[in-house]
């Protein structure tokens, strides 16, 4: 299947026309770059404002509303004042490993959102391995938890870290399988190819039955590994005060916080390119304008993440040995089951196509 | 609890962590002293003393009607309920007879102030186990509560709306109707707190069977209130020793035998019904009258030791007032709920993890300044 060039590629050959060629492939990487870098810093920040104004609107407020026309501006003030603060921390601290981390967790979010298709032209890097890519680079973000956590020389923030290492590497187990169940039916990781099989019916409708399930368990699982409320056992503010971050401040503070919200859009863009067809449109109805993919891609998954919005903003927090129970109890023995279930059915093709 | 352990050849080194005094779950300046394996509570020490004002010694110095005024700054949730065991105490020793209205009104104001404490609780209460919504709905309901009290006292968190002989002013005349608008919208509202966080399967996983005190123990660390009662310990002054108007309404008081968090928490919601019962039986009819009793300008108790103790939002206050008839207390000993309460902090706690300490200390409701004084 020879589907889309990716935009890498696009604004490569672009440049090849004007010079050699191996320093054309360097520009156009660092130029693809700076344009996600820039397009993802300022859409982090929108959903920062979009939680506080959800978060509102359950609690009987009004939410952000003096900064700009209803507080758009708010969360770019914010990052203003996070800028302009000091970098304070902790006398004994590893210096090292404590200035290091904030990037680990910042860039494994940002390094993620390469390989998602937002319409069919719009893909910075179609690689055939992407869903194994995004489940590996998701997981680097944990290390920069746990350093973090350890170096800070604080001991709430150690017990963050520690419950976020054993949480992020119980979840990415439900995670990855619950996606590997979707596997079975496209029989490729490659993201432009996944979207390209769901032209028949998205995969939550060709699968029915086990899609659902796998839906469910990825959308719990994926919460958790973003650490958000009732998974907050990282930060969980009633018990360790701020948990991992603790001692960061300023802009190093501002990264584990954006992260924690570019992560949330990556669980919810993955759901959407695996579950709901990804820039495909409802019957298909906007087929004849291809552009048009990047509003649905962009509407599935913005409705995905006010759903886990939505979770924040209900529910208790788990215990910690609760969460665990719940991974490996109850997520993963589902989970296995129903991988077979898929394969069973993929194998009779008791899938629903159109 | 599930006590799964796992047995293990690792050697886990205990730690010690300080637990305030700032810190979001202790609820004001408490610090508390964690002695920690892992996740799991070995030991709590309570550091008490940031706040303390040394309440009982400047009484002392102050005449009684000044007295009143200090006893707002203890339980401040509650300071109505507080004022009013000072009073009763000093009319007691006086033997004055308080007018109906008087003592109608005080039952009144008292339950108004106990749901506002639990709601307030209510809203805490979610935040410390995680869901920060409920905050907001707690306090949507205090607030009603809050101008009334506006209204009438001109105060909202500081009443000072007793004085020895009754009140300091009559009623605001939309007292009644907006009691009456309150219990009805609270109605409505009381059963939201139920499906928000009490159905939560969330919710009831963090709380059942944790933090269980029994009766026993209830008893002897002198656990008084909604703890008490969750124990099975019928500890409720308003029944056992009425004072005010408590002896002419109905209402039934709070128990369970479970004795875990779940059951405090029930408790609680329980008694936020049987406080709008009893407003309800009263508000009608609210008999004419004085709104205090004269007495001297400067209150001079007679000779002796004299003891009231009354049914906060947080459990049993007892006012000690020794005199020697002068216009000062010789000695004044208020005996708080919530330093018993805390009391028993360890005994529940250990053996639990971090978030467990954390549920089973809202359920106990702490309010700091009661405990330091």
């Amino acid at each position: 299947m020879n589907i889309s060039l990716s935009i890498t590629e696009t604004i490569q050959d672009w440049l090849i026309t004007m010079m050699p060629e191996g320093v054309a492939s360097i520009l156009a990487m660092t130029l693809v770059a700076l344009i996600y870098l820039a397009i993802f810093a300022v859409a982090g920040l929108y959903l920062v404002l979009l939680e506080r104004k959800v978060a509102a609107w359950f609690q009987l407020r009004i939410g952000p509303n003096r900064v700009g026309y209803w507080g758009l501006f708010q969360t770019m003030a914010d990052a203003l004042k996070l800028v302009s603060k000091e970098l304070t921390g902790t006398v004994k601290a590893d210096k090292f490993l404590y200035n290091l981390a904030p990037y680990f967790v910042i860039i494994s979010s940002l390094m993620a959102l390469a390989v998602f298709p937002f319409t069919q032209e719009f893909q910075a890097f179609d690689i055939n391995i992407g869903i194994f890519f995004l489940i590996a680079i998701s997981s680097i973000g944990v290390i920069g938890i746990l350093l973090g956590g350890w170096s800070s020389n604080n001991k709430f923030a150690l017990i963050g870290a520690m419950r976020s290492g054993v949480q992020t590497i119980s979840y990415e187990l439900s995670v990855g399988l619950s996606l590997l169940t979707m596997i079975v039916i496209t029989g490729t990781l490659q993201l432009s190819e996944i979207v390209e099989v769901q032209k028949h019916g998205w995969l939550i409708l060709q699968g029915h039955v086990p899609a659902i399930i796998a839906f469910m368990v990825y959308m719990i699982a994926g919460t958790a590994e973003t650490n958000r409320a009732p998974f907050d056992m990282v930060e969980a503010e009633s018990e360790l005060g701020a948990g991992f971050h603790t001692e960061y401040s300023g802009m190093k503070f501002a990264y584990f916080f954006l992260a924690e919200f570019i992560n949330m859009f990556i669980i919810a863009a993955i759901a959407t390119t695996v579950f709901f067809g990804a820039w495909l449109s409802p019957f298909g109805i906007t087929e004849s304008l291809p552009w048009l993919g990047i509003f649905w891609f962009l509407g599935k998954t913005l409705l995905l993440v006010f759903l886990m919005m939505w979770f924040r903003w209900t529910f208790p927090r788990l215990r910690v040995d609760q969460l665990l129970t719940l991974e490996w109890k109850y997520l993963l023995p589902i989970n296995l089951v129903n991988i077979v279930i898929m394969a069973i059915i993929v194998w009779l093709n008791l899938t629903i196509k159109f | 609890m599930e006590t799964t352990a796992v047995k293990s050849n690792f050697k886990s080194e205990e730690y010690f962590i300080n637990m305030g005094p700032q810190h979001p779950a202790t609820h004001g300046v408490l610090r508390l002293l964690l002695t920690i394996d892992g996740e799991i509570i070995k030991k709590v020490e309570p550091d008490l003393g940031y706040i303390h004002r040394s309440i009982e010694k400047m009484c002392e110095r102050d005449s009684y009607q000044q007295i009143v005024h200090l006893t707002d700054r203890m339980d401040y949730l509650s300071s109505h309920i507080n004022n009013e065991a000072v009073c009763l105490t000093v009319e007691n020793a006086l033997q004055l007879e308080i007018p109906d209205r008087v003592q109608v009104i005080r039952t009144i104001l008292s339950e108004l102030t106990r749901i506002a404490s639990h709601c307030l609780w209510w809203g805490v209460m979610g935040m410390d186990v995680g869901a920060l919504t409920t905050y907001f709905y707690g306090f949507r309901d205090r607030e009603m509560i809050n101008d009334i009290f506006e209204e009438t006292c001109g105060a909202r968190l500081t009443m000072n709306y007793n004085i020895p002989g009754g009140l300091m002013f009559d009623i605001h005349p939309n007292f009644v109707k907006r009691t009456k608008e309150f219990i009805t919208h609270f109605k409505t509202k009381l059963p939201e707190y139920d499906t928000l966080l009490t159905g939560n399967i969330i919710f009831q996983k963090r709380t059942k069977g944790v933090g269980i005190l029994s009766k026993e123990d209830a008893i002897s660390f002198g656990a008084s209130g909604p703890v008490g009662r969750a124990s099975g310990y019928s500890c409720d002054v308003r029944k056992h020793h009425p004072y005010s108007a408590y002896d002419r309404v109905t209402f039934n008081e709070a128990l369970k035998t479970e004795g875990d968090t779940f059951a405090r928490y029930q408790v609680r919601i329980q008694e936020m019904w049987e406080s709008m019962a009893i407003i309800e039986q009263l508000i009608d009819n609210i008999p004419e009258g004085e709104h205090k009793v004269a007495t001297n300008a400067v209150i001079k108790l007679p000779k002796g030791e004299f003891y009231q103790k009354v049914e906060t939002a947080r459990g049993e206050l007892g006012v000690y007032i020794i005199s020697t008839g002068t216009k000062n207390p010789y000695r004044v000993k208020f005996r708080s709920p919530g330093f018993s309460n805390l009391s028993l902090l360890n005994h529940i706690a250990v053996g639990g993890k971090i978030g467990d300490l954390v549920a089973s200390m809202a359920t106990l409701d702490l309010v700091i300044p009661d405990i330091d004084r």
